[in-house]
């Protein structure tokens, strides 16, 4: 699908201005090879998941199962969950980074980052360290009577660790691609700082905010070793979408297929929703 | 228009290609897999042999046994193996590659369940060793195994905590409202024997009716296989779990304390083995088997906890005839 529109825009493009092709025809030839190599190599593993659900035949029976709805559930709460505390306590940060000139910004800075490269089984690990019942904190949580133990607490918190360098960096190139001659002229037209911030920062650094938002919310939903570490595995309580596809893989794969189906469509819609969003809406 | 004729021809020919590749992946490596290995046999089984035949060879760790019967193999061998065989598959996969210069043993472990599934998707193992016959026979219904499958070992479960829990000190505590209590999901091994267990408890008038649901009550995950599930006690996040008793071993054991189920109460569960259908390395696998229920693997499986008798094991003398009248 993919591929053969590719070539039809291409082929469109050579009729309307012959001129602006490659000299040399068959470098475009050298081009496609990898290409195509690649959208397949993405492409099958996909398609089989789809073929071989639909063979199982028992799709949608398989969707209306309670452990498939609680599954869903969970992972649309938890991952929307994390997507707001993200942009709420992750913006003012990526304004500081963006923005700030103070000691340690670099380090900071690589910190942030930091959760992207870890194994996320890794991130488990650390979040266990520090706020399990045994970790660092762990006597002072529970003097706060705090216990996130096997709470869906416990998966947001998993999935904010591991998302939020895809918001935030995002959110920082956002601030940094913004002209600050831009926010002094509209200073100078009297506005304040923070009608400044909404109505000229904002709407300019929108789009890397939508893909960053876009982004973290993807890691969220996918998100399972440091899920699965952190917060365990009960259906109706912790058990999102990713850990119910693990669960399902023991002792029925019809099962699996179905759910990672679901998520594969659920996925898409939002990415389509998002990117039609950012392409034809106002905010670009 | 020329070219992009030519252009979406290749693009046919690759999509074949792809398709192709895919669908005799599993054959293919299978095939290759086979080729090396029976090459590398006949080059180096001389040498072993002559070796071998080399009076008063040193044996490590293991006293007056029969001598090595069995025809040493060679190549990659590949086990499949429940999570609960990992720490004493280990020792017999050292022991087996000391006998046998010129073989690898390599270990896939996980739950049972999983590792049926993955053998069912066409895996090149050698081996499936799991950790009840529940998914073994699963794995034959697959058609994922050859030959007969066989019994080598047994075990029970025990209940384990953090060392010096006050919460969970007898096998009663775990009916204690608000005990975090995680066990392995119902579809793996040991998670289904633990609720087996919890029935059986509750038949028990010690433990009285209802005690099984007053238990689960207090589960708050379904861990994948059970390394994972001694892992969430000895982290102090769980406060309790039911395990096999060999899953009590090493650093772990430091970290918990194992509470007996009595026997009465307890599910005794057997480990059998088999051939994997189309095992690559046929012969070796064969040996790994017969060295599992010989006298060697038996002891093995006894000194890591595991319950061995005349049911899981040929007996020390017989099989030492036995196997050299094979090996002959």
């Amino acid at each position: 699908m993919i591929a053969s529109d590719a070539l039809a825009t291409r082929e469109a493009a050579e009729q309307r201005s012959p001129g602006r092709t490659l000299p040399w025809p068959r470098a475009r030839l050298l081009l496609a090879l990898p290409a195509v190599f690649f959208v397949l190599f993405i492409a099958v593993p996909v398609g089989a998941l789809v073929v071989r659900a639909a063979q199982s035949g028992q799709l949608l029976a398989t969707v209306g199962q309670p452990v498939v709805r609680d599954a869903l559930r969970i992972s649309l709460t938890t991952s929307l969950a994390t997507v707001a505390i993200v942009v709420l306590l992750g913006t003012p940060l990526a304004w500081l980074l963006a923005r700030g000139r103070f000691p340690g910004r670099g380090l900071l800075d690589t910190l942030v980052d930091l959760p992207m490269v870890l194994p996320p089984v890794v991130a488990g690990v650390a979040l266990l360290m520090a706020f399990g019942r045994r970790g660092v904190l762990g006597d002072a949580l529970a003097g706060a009577g705090i216990d996130v133990a096997f709470t869906a607490k416990a998966v947001v918190a998993a999935q904010i660790f591991v998302s939020s360098p895809f918001y935030i960096r995002a959110a920082r190139l956002g601030f940094q691609g913004v002209d600050p001659a831009m926010e002094e002229a509209a200073a100078i037209d009297g506005a304040g700082g923070l009608r400044t911030f909404f109505s000229v920062t904002l709407p300019l650094m929108l789009p890397s905010l939508v893909s960053g938002l876009v982004l973290c919310w993807a890691r969220a939903l996918s998100e399972f070793g440091a899920t699965m570490m952190f917060a365990g595995n009960l259906q109706g309580t912790t058990q999102t979408m990713s850990l119910a596809v693990m669960t399902a893989m023991q002792s029925s794969l019809t099962t699996a297929l179905a759910m990672s189906v679901v998520l594969l469509i659920v996925a898409a819609v939002v990415l389509f929703v998002f990117r039609t969003l950012t392409r034809q809406g106002p905010l670009v | 228009m020329l070219l992009s004729r030519r252009a979406s021809a290749l693009l046919l020919l690759l999509a074949a290609l792809a398709v192709a590749c895919g669908s005799s992946g599993n054959k293919g490596s299978a095939s290759t897999n086979v080729a090396p290995p029976s090459a590398v046999t006949n080059a180096t089984s001389a040498a072993a042999r002559s070796a071998l035949a080399t009076p008063s060879q040193p044996v490590a760790g293991t006293p007056a046994r029969p001598t090595p019967a069995a025809a040493p193999v060679s190549g990659t061998l590949l086990v499949f193996a429940g999570s609960s065989l990992t720490t004493v598959f280990n020792q017999i996969g050292a022991d087996m590659q000391k006998a046998n210069p010129g073989l690898t043993v390599k270990f896939n472990y996980g739950s049972s369940a999983a590792l049926r599934t993955q053998l069912a998707q066409g895996a090149p193992a050698d081996v499936f060793a799991s950790a009840d016959q529940q998914n073994m026979d699963g794995a034959r219904q697959d058609g994922s195994i050859d030959g007969p499958d066989l019994l080598f070992a047994k075990n029970k479960l025990i209940v384990i905590a953090p060392k010096g829990s006050t919460k969970v000190q007898s096998v009663q505590d775990l009916a204690k409202p608000g005990l975090n209590l995680v066990l392995a999901d119902p579809s793996v091994p040991v998670g289904n024997f633990a609720r087996q267990v919890l029935g059986k408890l509750a038949a028990d008038p010690v433990y009285g009716a209802g005690f099984d649901q007053k238990v689960l009550a207090n589960l708050k995950s379904n861990e994948t296989d059970d390394a994972a599930t001694v892992a969430t006690v000895q982290t102090g996040q769980a406060d309790a779990a039911i395990v096999f008793s060999t899953d009590v071993t090493g650093q772990a054991a430091q970290a918990l304390s194992s509470i007996p189920i009595p026997d009465q109460d307890n599910v005794i569960t057997t480990y059998p083995i088999a051939l994997v259908k189309n095992a690559p390395n046929r012969a070796a696998a064969q040996a790994f088997i017969a060295y599992v229920r010989g006298p060697q693997g038996q002891a093995t499986l006894k000194q890591f906890g595991f319950i061995v008798d005349s049911s899981t094991g040929t007996s020390a003398a017989m099989s030492g005839a036995e196997q050299r009248r094979t090996a002959e």
